[in-house]
């Protein structure tokens, strides 16, 4: 066990950065983290703006943090008790950068062969042919980026990174703009290539979407912190900050004041807004009087035309649809109850319930699909 | 013909050394982050105010046998510097620095800072980045720099006047030398010398503005190709 142990350590990233940044105009940024990332994909998630870029810049030796410690393995890279700082091109840290940064000049095989200017020519050549195989794109060797479609592009970045067998790879938004299912199948490359290294992978994103379908890890970053770390369900599902839930896709974001509580069944009943509404949410560390912030997803509300009987669903809601959006493949609903709810619904949904602007409505809503948030 | 092909050896040698000693220059002010560079950026740009005179009138003086560079060159070589071949190349490369260095610091600033930020953490030092990166990249720039000092080489004519003289064969360029026939009355003569410069000229900016259109551009880049690929 212990050997285990100590390889995994051995390629593990730890980073504590402190850095503030004063920009004219603007109020003064400050990044104050400590992550830990293990083999495999971390998803760095928060709302642009959060300091994502910048602490990924940190790593890479690109900014320089006024303070702290930055390790791969046994390697210190920068330390700022120590005076250590390990410029960019010693550090092993691929890089891949949300605008790609291929060489305009350079052909796809130039661009991949870049970082491996130490290599004789024999094995350059086979190692990048090797990696553009990997990545499905060998057709492409002799193209400039500029006659290379977009998502194609993205593997050749990514080639180009992976082909200098680095101690860590930093994404920044790498398949943005991509479509889900070209996004997925260049994901499925990136896992069958790090199957073999196994080296820990940074994966920026401001998209939820990708966290569900990349996450093993999640670290939610806002405002130059980290506000939390685990399972992408243990730190999306019930987010605990406001700007997290926006971020997460909780459209209803309702402010409220906690009636009563009652801690043998776990829940408390809170009035929303200003308003008579109120709804039973889950327990949460709060008394009588507070005021709480409470997300709920869209999705999780259920719509009736008449009033439902029978459920097991302890919020029902009497109000009024005051409007309804199209929005793609779903209807957005929004519903006034004393405090207006946004509700998705399928265009089926609509139609069969013959649901239009002025309608009466209930709405059901379980305990748990209630997120009590932090300010 | 002696005057145009002395004009014409002054400017290679000038655009020459203004290719080599502009590039670091230019590099160093594009990128570096001292506080007091805005002295140096300041004094690059003096020849493009000052009268040739003046700029002439201190060269000449360091160059003569009491000054500074005079007596360094007399030291070396055994003979002065100032109404020689190669003083009219130093006091050129120093007129027309600016020409050479404006158009490098531009184009190397137009480089994308993330291009030069993935050539550093793919493993490539500051050299290896600029040959590799930001050189290729920086073609018309360097076409526009080349081209311009050449230019404006061939057609000086202060600085020549007072650092030169007017030495046939060796300070003898082709502004001064249609100054004389205009001097002596010599106007057929005066105005061939002048038709030939003007038609240089006139070609040689063609072909700045044709390079800083895209065409341009890619015909720079084609021309570079074969020197990067390995």
């Amino acid at each position: 066990m212990d050997s285990v142990d100590s390889e995994i350590s051995a390629r593990m990233l730890t980073a504590r950065a402190k850095l503030a940044r004063t920009r004219p105009g603007s109020p003064p940024f400050v990044l104050d983290v400590s992550i830990e990332v293990p083999r495999g994909i971390t998803i760095l998630f928060g709302p642009s703006g959060a300091g994502k870029s910048t602490l990924l810049d940190c790593i890479a030796g690109l900014a320089r943090p006024d303070e702290g410690r930055i390790v791969t393995g046994e390697k210190v890279l920068f330390d700022s008790d120590a005076g250590v700082n390990c410029p960019p091109r010693a550090r092993r840290i691929a890089y891949v950068f949300q605008t790609l940064a291929l060489f305009p000049h350079l052909s796809a095989e130039q661009n991949v062969s870049y970082g491996l200017n130490g290599l004789p020519t024999e094995q350059r050549a086979a190692r990048v042919l090797e990696i553009l195989k990997a990545f499905r794109v060998d057709k492409l060797r002799t193209s400039k980026p500029a006659e290379i479609s977009g998502g194609e592009r993205q593997r050749i970045a990514l080639a180009r990174s992976l082909v200098t067998q680095p101690h860590v790879l930093l994404l920044d938004e790498p398949l943005a703009g991509l479509d889900a299912e070209l996004k997925a199948s260049i994901v499925e490359d990136l896992r069958a290539w790090n199957a073999a290294s196994r080296i820990p992978i940074l994966y920026v994103t401001h998209v939820r979407e990708e966290v569900d379908a990349l996450g093993e890890r999640v670290i939610a970053m806002d405002q130059g912190r980290v506000l939390s770390t685990g399972t992408p369900a243990e730190v999306l599902e019930a987010p605990r900050h406001r700007r997290l839930a926006q971020a997460a896709g909780f459209e209803n974001l309702l402010s409220g004041t906690v009636v009563d509580l009652s801690v043998a069944d776990g829940v408390m009943r809170v009035r929303l807004e200003d308003s008579r509404c109120e709804i039973e949410v889950p327990l949460g560390y709060a008394a009588a009087g507070d005021r709480v912030r409470v997300a709920i997803r869209a999705g999780d509300i259920l719509l009736a035309s008449s009033r439902p009987l029978g459920l097991s669903a302890r919020n029902v809601m009497e109000g009024r649809i005051v409007a309804m959006e199209p929005r793609g493949t779903l209807v957005r609903a929004r519903v006034d109850c004393g405090v207006e709810f946004v509700v998705h619904l399928t265009p089926g949904a609509v139609r069969t319930l013959e649901l239009a602007g002025g309608i009466r409505v209930w709405l059901v809503l379980k305990t748990h699909s209630c997120h009590l948030v932090e300010e | 013909m002696d005057a145009l092909l002395l004009s014409f050896r002054l400017a290679l040698c000038v655009s020459a050394i203004l290719l080599a000693g502009g590039l670091p220059l230019a590099y160093w002010l594009a990128y570096s982050n001292w506080r007091g560079k805005f002295l140096l950026e300041a004094v690059v740009a003096l020849p493009l105010v000052l009268p040739p005179t003046v700029l002439g009138f201190y060269v000449l003086i360091a160059m003569g046998p009491r000054g500074p560079l005079g007596k360094a060159w007399q030291t070396f070589f055994g003979h002065g510097l100032a109404f020689t071949f190669e003083g009219l190349v130093l006091a050129s490369v120093l007129y027309s620095l600016p020409f050479a260095v404006q158009p490098l610091i531009a184009s190397f600033e137009s480089v994308d800072q993330k291009l030069l930020d993935a050539s550093a953490v793919l493993g490539a030092g500051r050299l290896r980045t600029f040959c590799r990166v930001i050189l290729p990249l920086s073609i018309p720039g360097l076409i526009t720099a080349l081209v311009l000092s050449f230019a404006h080489t061939m057609g000086e004519f202060g600085v020549v006047l007072m650092v030169g003289g007017n030495l046939a064969g060796v300070t003898r360029t082709v502004s001064i030398d249609i100054y004389d026939h205009v001097q002596s009355l010599e106007y057929a003569k005066a105005n061939r010398m002048a038709l030939v410069l003007l038609l240089i000229s006139f070609a040689v900016l063609s072909v700045v503005y044709a390079v800083n259109r895209q065409v341009g551009r890619q015909i720079g880049r084609r021309l570079w190709t074969p020197w990067t690929a390995k």
